[in-house]
């Protein structure tokens, strides 16, 4: 054979010279993005979220083909899809549990960040564009559970929307305004509706910005040093084949869940049409908003209880800076690393406060762990950094390696 | 051709070429909040929203003891119709004893202060409050009781314990005749 080209390889240059398409992703995700050599598995929940977005976009286009977002027809229109749309049973609950795992990994996500210290200079940025997924998340995925018009729509609405009736002179203006009426009631559905479909693609736009921070200092790792060159891997195959794995494994359970148990992470309340007039006796939300709503019930102030639950997810946001450790992975910093464990156990009480009724012990351990997750941040976290005496740090990835073996 | 750009005289910060890209801006944004604007009111009350701003009933068969709920701009109105004892516990309240201070003469219309007109939304987070139904729980002060997040309202519906800022709100309404009320 001649070194003459192929005739598609020729098509394929004539195009990359026009429009680098391929060129870009292969930098983006493929084999010329030089990723640390040591990542764990925890390094898989990034890809992992990505995967989700992307399910949770298809499946959605394939649930508004079929449903109607009227107040009198919504939730027939889910009925709908449940019984008589082919193969409707497996889109809705692909959807509907769908979101409850990509809050999985995306806690997962976060929980490593703060683990490995991926927050710390220079990636902060980066940091903040996950801290904005993560809020278009929770505003889609709050929007997208009022669409069935169930009980647990309709009050989880009215309640969510009423946090914003706390601010002061304007707060009732402002609920009228995103209700677009004097309640919850069809316009509210229809705009819920219109940006539950929006936002998703924003999320991808926010994505888009996310991976490009990631690639000016590239990927942090589990020792948290910078990796020198020689400890870099082409991202593909190495990490695409590593993600794919993980990406089998994760399957398993998310479809274990969409066949067996669907309706696990659900309220059956929910399988009732919404009356306006009548509050079910115990409302909650869902599972991957119990913290914050434990939070805000923990102080019994209205517009205080408000702000710390805005202000425990906007907290993130300065995080960087009350870290006042160099040092990034709490494998070398064991007093952080206690007081992170307790912070993430910390979170799973606060969830476990926000289903119950708030009387009794729910609402004070509620309160003692709103204490904590506020003291984690604002006290341990700049005083621990400050005072606690770091392990000694390998040299580079290789290192420690290397001495093992001597 | 032989004019070019103008000569800046030194110590003068502003130049006229300044000027004119700062009021192009100024007017770039106010025209863009103008353009937005539609979009946004386009999300407050629509003309037939606000048209159903109206609702009358009947006091009719309302028995003492009783109340009913009635649908106003989609939200539940409690209309009770108190009994004397009721009436006497809201009265003899004093009023440094309540979160949001008010007389229950301020919240029923005189000679009608049997009936006790409410919005039925707890001013906590927007949930309905049970106590209009004979089997409803009433709370700690036999008015009503959210079950959202616990508040607890008297025979007045004032807020008397929970996480609730403020009492429940008294509609503008008004007696057409001896039974029937205009609320609106």
């Amino acid at each position: 054979m001649s070194t003459e080209k192929s005739v598609w390889r020729k098509a394929f240059e004539w195009h990359e010279e026009r429009l680098p398409l391929f060129s870009f992703l292969d930098h983006s995700v493929g084999s010329k993005y030089p990723a640390p050599k040591n990542l764990n598995y925890f390094w898989n929940f990034g890809s992992l979220a990505g995967f989700m977005l992307v399910v949770m976009i298809l499946t959605g286009v394939f649930l508004a083909m079929n449903y109607a977002a009227h107040k009198d027809m919504a939730f027939d229109s889910v009925e709908r899809i449940m019984r008589d749309v082919n193969f409707g049973w497996l889109i809705r609950y692909m959807h509907a549990n769908g979101a409850s795992f990509f809050f999985i990994v995306v806690y997962i996500h976060i929980a490593r960040g703060l683990y490995y210290g991926s927050y710390k200079a220079p990636r902060e940025v980066l940091w903040w564009m996950g801290i904005l997924i993560f809020l278009a998340m929770m505003a889609t995925a709050f929007m997208g559970y009022v669409l069935p018009w169930g009980p647990m729509s309709f009050w989880g609405a009215t309640v969510i929307t009423n946090l914003f009736s706390a601010i002061p002179v304007i707060g009732d203006p402002i609920v009228t305004f995103l209700w677009g009426g004097f309640s919850v009631d069809n316009p509210t559905l229809n705009r819920f509706f219109a940006l539950h479909y929006l936002l998703p693609f924003v999320i991808v736009g926010l994505v888009i910005f996310h991976i490009w921070a990631l690639h000016i200092p590239g990927s942090n790792n589990p020792l948290g040093i910078e990796a020198a060159p020689a400890d870099k891997i082409p991202f593909h195959p190495y990490y695409t084949v590593k993600d794919a794995f993980g990406l089998g494994v994760f399957l398993l359970f998310y479809f274990a869940v969409v066949f067996w148990v669907p309706n696990m992470m659900g309220h059956p309340d929910n399988y009732i049409p919404a009356n306006p007039m009548v509050t079910p006796p115990h409302i909650v939300p869902e599972w991957y908003f119990l913290p914050f709503y434990a939070i805000l019930r923990a102080i019994p102030d209205k517009l205080l209880g408000v702000i710390a639950m805005f202000g425990s997810i906007l907290i993130l946001f300065v995080v960087p800076w009350l870290d006042t450790s160099r040092v990034r992975s709490a494998t070398f910093r064991p007093i952080f690393r206690f007081f992170l464990v307790i912070f993430i156990i910390n979170v799973a009480v606060l969830g476990w406060c926000g289903a119950q009724l708030p009387e009794g012990l729910p609402l004070y351990l509620g309160r003692v762990s709103t204490f904590y997750y506020f003291f984690f941040f604002l006290v341990l976290m700049p005083v621990i950094g400050w005072m606690e005496t770091p392990k000694p740090l390998p040299a580079s990835i290789s290192s420690p390696v290397l001495k093992a073996a001597e | 051709m032989a004019n070019t750009a103008p000569v800046h005289h030194a110590g003068d910060g502003e130049t006229r070429r300044d000027f004119l890209l700062h009021s192009t801006i100024a007017f770039g944004a106010v025209g863009g909040a103008m353009a937005v604007w539609p979009l946004i009111h386009s999300m407050n009350p629509a003309a037939d929203t606000l048209a159903l701003s109206t609702t009358e009933f009947s006091l009719a068969n309302l028995q003492e003891g009783q109340a009913i709920t009635v649908v106003w701009r989609g939200k539940p109105v409690f209309v009770r119709y108190r009994t004397p004892a009721e009436i006497e516990a809201a009265q003899k309240v004093p009023l440094n004893e309540l979160v949001d201070p008010q007389k229950d003469e301020d919240r029923v219309k005189k000679g009608e202060e049997k009936y006790l007109i409410l919005v039925g939304v707890c001013t906590h987070l927007g949930c309905i409050p049970l106590g209009s139904k004979p089997m409803d729980p009433r709370g700690d002060f036999g008015g009503w009781f959210c079950p959202c997040h616990g508040s607890h309202y008297d025979t007045s519906g004032r807020i008397r314990k929970g996480p609730a800022p403020a009492n429940l709100t008294v509609p503008p309404y008004q007696f057409l005749n001896d039974t029937t009320v205009r609320i609106g």
